[in-house]
């Protein structure tokens, strides 16, 4: 277990939406809301993610992979070969941007694994982070940042404008937007390391330094976990991980857990509940994310948004018919619905739970 | 008689200006240091050990205690110690004993590790202003739960929970048995612990009836000599732990002399008056991990499974053995560091064998993540933990709570005079003679020890905010906001630490 990591600090403003009814909103939007926000990013760091935005290739788990050198394309495309059955493969089309002088090589896969690679009873899903963490950690120069199905992230250094423009955000529509604006205070320059960050369906968009870091790190690690990115988002996105996929708890209680209720609100439950939460907060007191945050994580059934648990860090929601809105700031979400039905600000450590509708 | 070669340590000394002969000094006086003379109070200070009751009990301020400047020559390999323990080894042909945790200067981690601070991108928070969280549970914790929602919609929990122990704060006190310290310094730790709602331990010695009162904050103690253990005393408290070693002697047993073994000390151990308490070297029924398995099922078996902790002295492969010690079923691992106190040990043990706490608790904490049995066990760090800093620093590197004793009895009055096997404790701690036991008064000091850990509580809540954190299970094990100063690659490496500047 290595110790001695530099961990990447920031401070950001993020923005997300979704239709309820799976209406395929264009990038626009986000794109708008995002770029209002410019005193919450310093131009080292910006993306934006979105679900439903590859329907004719919804089965395949839609790789993102950016190349420091193209000549690692090679060494990673057999490795991939070998696993998966390959779809489709091109370069994510890009515009050049003036503020972009260079950028990493960027290509996108559609992949399926291969059935008879799947040694033992292995889940589908498990087979595919495993794949996620070991190009991530192993091939040097390789980095897949974005790995589930109908959906895609798309990041990298420069400003929400830039890098929305760099890679064409405004011809993809999806049904759920989330969107990151950064202000690293000590940036390693890296396209990997701007937000959303990934992992299968889930995307996570956070603002905030979580201070519990270290003991976060080193519980996922128990799991398996290889955190190469020493990010508080990574953190969070292993949690989701974990927590939901891997464990089976539901949205709700896996909110619990990342920002659990004091104990003062526990002891005052009915005996049911309180024994619930007391085992709850007993077993997972090393995944609690203590410190300022607020997060946007997407996921294929919806968007949930959450605060710590003293609420240290700005978030506010909005609805407007069948779209929720959620950003760092009021003014984001007013940017682009100025006459929302509904804006209010959640209290600290209650989620924001948006489920798409079947 | 043979005048010991071995000069005094202390020359007490009395002003005689000052003195108005009320012989206070006389009555206060454990070891017999001060006599009276017919017109003044005569001394003999070779007798005198610096715990200075007799100078906080002198109404005029005539007396003083001064280290005798008189020494051997100065040598900077032949050290006082040696040259006084081999005078008395040559004298006595005995091993010379000590108590309290060793005092030699091998390098102090915990003082070569700076704790984090929030500036600017995350805010500090304060404990006045909001909540600040200490409570601690001890015990295995499943590595998943399940839950099924109840018919109102609520949580309602599927999975089956170990038992915990809760502690309002992750502050323990270590086991010291009746014998080794008085009913009345046992009372003011269960008083305290009552209070503060966290646990102290009986220690071998079986439990006094009088502390039956305090079941809910008691863990016993089933060590080599098995000294009161009975059914009922296993069901006594609301832990057992099984003391394998101890810090301060490591792979030794203990021997309680018979002075210390008036009838309670006997009735509360099961054993004849005034005999002497012998703990073998082994518990002869744990010669491998698997026996150990054995009598922690037993216990769990006798006591309708409560939580079963194991105490192991730290040794070199501390992290092997724990390991094993979470396997074999234990739900606390205790690691008591070799800085830890004792009630008599050769000194030469205590000041040679084991491995300090701070490089225990990092081992022990990094192999069980490795094998991914973190969750199964607690871990308490013990062995010389001198303040709430030192505390935050054992959490920090991966302990759940910190058990602490010499803390406690130094607000008793304790001065780490390191005299505790004489039996003659001034202080009325670590003795049974009737006259000094008396003047430790629970109460008050129940009041002392109480205020010791509020304040504790107060400065751990303050570390805490400033590293902008607000539950103690985000410190737990976050080397993360440890740096250390001073400290080479490799120590830094074991410790899982950065250094300052990184």
């Amino acid at each position: 277990m290595n110790h001695d990591y530099q961990k990447d600090i920031s401070g950001c403003g993020l923005t997300g939406l979704i239709s309820r009814k799976r209406r395929r909103i264009g990038g626009a939007d986000i794109v708008k809301s995002l770029c209002l926000m410019t005193d919450r990013g310093n131009g080292l760091g910006a993306g934006y993610a979105a679900y439903g935005i590859y329907p004719e290739f919804k089965d395949f788990y839609a790789f993102h992979i950016m190349f420091d050198e193209p000549s690692v394309r090679w060494t990673l495309e057999e490795y991939l070969k070998n696993n998966y059955h390959i779809e489709k493969i091109e370069e994510i089309p890009t515009s050049p941007v003036k503020a972009i002088p260079i950028a990493p090589l960027l290509v996108r896969y559609f992949v399926t694994p291969l059935k008879d690679k799947m040694a033992g009873d292995i889940q589908e899903a498990d087979f595919v982070v495993n794949t996620v963490m070991k190009v991530n950690s192993e091939i040097e120069g390789a980095y897949i940042f974005s790995s589930g199905k109908n959906m895609g992230a798309f990041k990298g250094v420069g400003n929400p404008r830039d890098i929305a423009e760099f890679f064409r955000i405004e011809e993809y529509e999806g049904w759920t937007w989330t969107a990151h604006t950064r202000f690293p205070t000590n940036t390693p320059g890296w396209w990997g390391g701007a937000h959303p960050f990934t992992l299968l369906d889930w995307s996570i968009v956070h603002n905030g330094e979580i201070s519990s870091y270290g003991i976060n790190k080193r519980y996922l690690e128990m799991f398996g976990y290889k955190l190469t990115l020493l990010t508080d988002t990574e953190v969070a996105a292993y949690m989701l991980d974990l927590l939901i996929r891997r464990q089976g708890l539901d949205i709700p209680s896996a909110c619990l857990v990342l920002a659990a209720p004091f104990w003062k609100k526990i002891d005052s439950l009915p005996e049911g509940e309180r024994e619930a939460l007391t085992a709850l907060r007993q077993t997972y007191g090393s995944a609690l994310l203590n410190g300022p945050f607020s997060i946007l994580f997407g996921h294929s059934k919806g968007l949930v948004g959450i605060n710590d648990r003293i609420k240290l860090r700005p978030l506010v929601a909005a609805t407007k018919d069948d779209v929720t809105y959620m950003a760092s700031e009021e003014s984001a979400i007013r940017a682009i619905c100025p006459a929302p039905d509904k804006v209010w600000a959640p209290r600290a450590g209650d989620p924001v739970i948006v489920n798409l509708e079947d | 008689m043979f005048k010991s070669l071995a000069p005094p340590e202390y020359l007490a000394t009395i002003d005689r200006e000052k003195c108005i002969r009320c012989k206070r000094c006389i009555q206060n006086c454990g070891w017999g240091v001060y006599s009276w003379g017919g017109d003044k109070v005569l001394i003999n200070t070779s007798k005198c050990v610096k715990c200075l009751r007799c100078y906080h009990y002198c109404p005029e301020e005539a007396i003083e205690i001064v280290d005798n400047p008189t020494r051997f020559k100065q040598n900077a390999y032949w050290g006082y110690n040696h040259l006084r323990n081999i005078k008395r080894q040559a004298e006595t042909g005995g091993i010379p004993l000590t108590g309290m945790g060793s005092d030699l200067p091998y390098t102090i981690l915990f003082d070569s590790l700076l704790i984090d601070a929030c500036q600017v991108t995350n805010p500090s928070i304060d404990p006045l202003r909001e909540p600040m969280e200490l409570r601690t549970y001890l015990g295995k914790k499943p590595s998943s739960v399940e839950f099924e929602k109840g018919r109102d919609g609520k949580l309602k929990l599927k999975t089956k929970m170990p038992p915990q122990l809760k502690l309002s704060l992750p502050i323990i006190f270590s086991p010291m048995s009746f014998g080794s310290i008085s009913l009345n310094a046992q009372k003011v730790l269960a008083m305290a612990a009552k209070e503060c709602g966290i646990l102290m331990n009986t220690g071998e010695g079986g439990l006094h009836e009088d502390l039956f009162p305090y079941r809910d904050n008691i863990i016993v103690q089933v060590a080599s000599g098995r000294f009161g253990v009975n059914p009922d005393y296993l069901n006594a408290g609301v832990a057992v732990e099984i003391k394998i070693g101890q810090g301060a002697k490591p792979g030794i047993g203990g021997h309680l002399p018979g002075e210390k073994i008036p009838l309670e000390v006997a009735r509360a151990r099961m054993i004849p008056v005034g005999t002497d308490a012998i703990s073998p070297a082994p518990q002869h029924d744990i010669y491998s991990i698997e026996d150990l398995r054995q009598l922690i099922y037993a216990i769990k078996e006798a006591t309708n499974y409560k939580p079963v902790s194991v105490k192991i002295a730290a040794v070199h492969n501390v992290a092997a053995i724990a390991s094993g010690i979470v396997r074999a079923g234990a739900d606390i691992v205790y690691l008591d560091g070799f800085r830890g106190g004792t009630g008599a040990a050769p000194s030469i043990i205590r000041d040679h064998l084991g491995i300090p706490i701070e490089h225990a608790i990092a081992a022990v904490d990094d192999r069980l993540r490795q094998e991914g049995i973190r969750n199964e066990a607690s871990i308490i760090a013990a062995g010389g933990i001198r303040s709430s800093a030192d505390a935050a620093k054992a959490i920090a590197l991966g302990a759940d709570a910190v058990a602490i004793a010499t803390a406690a009895l130094i607000t008793m009055g304790c001065t780490t005079c390191g005299k505790c096997y004489t039996g003659n404790c001034s202080w009325g701690i670590t003795t049974q003679r009737p006259e000094l036991t008396a003047r430790l008064d629970p109460e008050v000091y129940a009041e002392r020890l109480i205020n010791l850990i509020h304040a504790w509580e107060h400065e751990l809540k303050e570390i805490l905010g400033a590293l902008g954190i607000n539950a103690i299970e985000s410190l737990r094990g976050n080397r993360e906001r440890l740096r250390g100063v001073g400290l080479d690659t490799q120590i830094l490496d074991i410790l899982g630490v950065k250094p300052a500047g990184r």
